[in-house]
């Protein structure tokens, strides 16, 4: 009895991604809940601009590739073209969703477009070589902010959860980590739940994935997901944000 | 008891280590003597017959390098 396998959502494709990059992690459990919910002949994802960029080559559905940060909006197209027969997801780093794409994310949130969003927080532009993020945290070293991000300067980071919280739009907003198996389990509880949200016709959900990137932190992998713990987490609370319907139904 | 196979396909590996620290029993190690087709040291199993198939280390494996069955 086979008691884990890599699920058939995944292509054979090697992932180009950096040793310990936990992309690799949430690829597989965003295709493990395609597999249960057996949706992946009528899934499509959105790929974004970054270091998922290529991430059409792993999933073993449709996929379009959309400009940088549009994701959302490229997915509320894909979904209201056949919205009985598609599901829309699309996954995007923190450069891409809380960046330049701000405006497709806040505002697919506030239309309730019936789509999943995956997004990866790692707090640094990864792709382009460690840059600052909207997402580093105070005081962060990055190649742009190599004393430490200054809030003075550069501003403070974006909680994207507690900003789309603000909105009546949103269905479902859970922010979740993968540092550890706990935390790993967690994490696909929360992404099987946003593909069945959409499933059940409920709306906008938002899945966002603390996530680390050890390459331009500078650390080893198992000592970048133990700054997972100790300086991110402390600072995007994990928890969920908003549910609708589990709020409506408690009423 | 049932027994467990855990098998790695060794030449995705990145040997990033982080099944290492999943392990609750502390069976994988880094195989500093081996390198595979991408120039890494991979991980590998030391005393097979410890494995539970709790199936920690499969789920923090980025690349889907391991397997796990109950024979």
């Amino acid at each position: 009895m086979i008691i884990f396998d890599k699920p058939k959502a995944l292509t054979d494709v090697p992932l180009h991604y950096c040793p310990g990059c936990t992309h690799g992690i949430v690829h597989r459990l965003v295709a493990e809940a395609i597999d249960e919910l057996g949706i992946e002949g009528k899934t499509i994802g959105v790929a974004p601009v970054g270091c998922s960029v290529m991430a059409y080559n792993y999933f073993n559905c449709d996929m379009v590739e959309a400009a940088h940060g549009r994701a959302p909006a490229v997915a509320t197209g894909l979904k209201r073209a056949d919205p009985e027969n598609h599901i829309v997801f699309s996954y995007q780093g923190d450069g891409d969703l809380a960046s330049i794409g701000t405006a497709e994310t806040v505002h697919a949130a506030a239309r309730n477009e019936n789509i999943t969003v995956i997004f990866i927080n790692n707090a640094i532009y990864g792709m382009t070589g460690g840059q600052m993020a909207p997402t580093s945290l105070p005081g962060q070293v990055t190649q742009t902010s190599p004393y430490g991000r200054d809030v003075k300067a550069c501003g403070y980071p974006i909680k994207v959860c507690e900003m789309l919280a603000a909105l009546d739009g949103p269905e479902y907003l859970e922010r979740v980590a993968v540092n550890n198996v706990a935390h790993v389990r967690a994490a696909k509880k929360a992404i099987k739940k946003a593909f069945q949200n959409q499933i059940d016709g409920k709306g906008f959900s938002l899945v966002e994935v603390i996530s680390s990137c050890p390459t331009n932190w500078g650390m080893t992998p198992q000592k970048a997901l133990q700054w997972v713990e100790d300086k991110m987490i402390p600072y995007y609370p994990l928890g969920v944000y908003k549910d609708r319907s589990a709020k409506e139904a408690e009423v | 008891m049932a027994k467990i196979n855990l098998t790695f396909k060794t030449d995705l590996c990145k040997g990033c280590g982080l099944c290492v620290n999943a392990c609750p029993k502390g069976l994988i190690e880094i195989a500093a003597d081996k390198i595979n087709h991408k120039g890494h040291h991979p991980a590998q199993i030391t005393e097979p017959d410890k494995c539970v198939g709790c199936a920690s280390c499969a789920m923090m494996c980025p690349d889907c390098v391991i397997t796990i069955e109950r024979v």
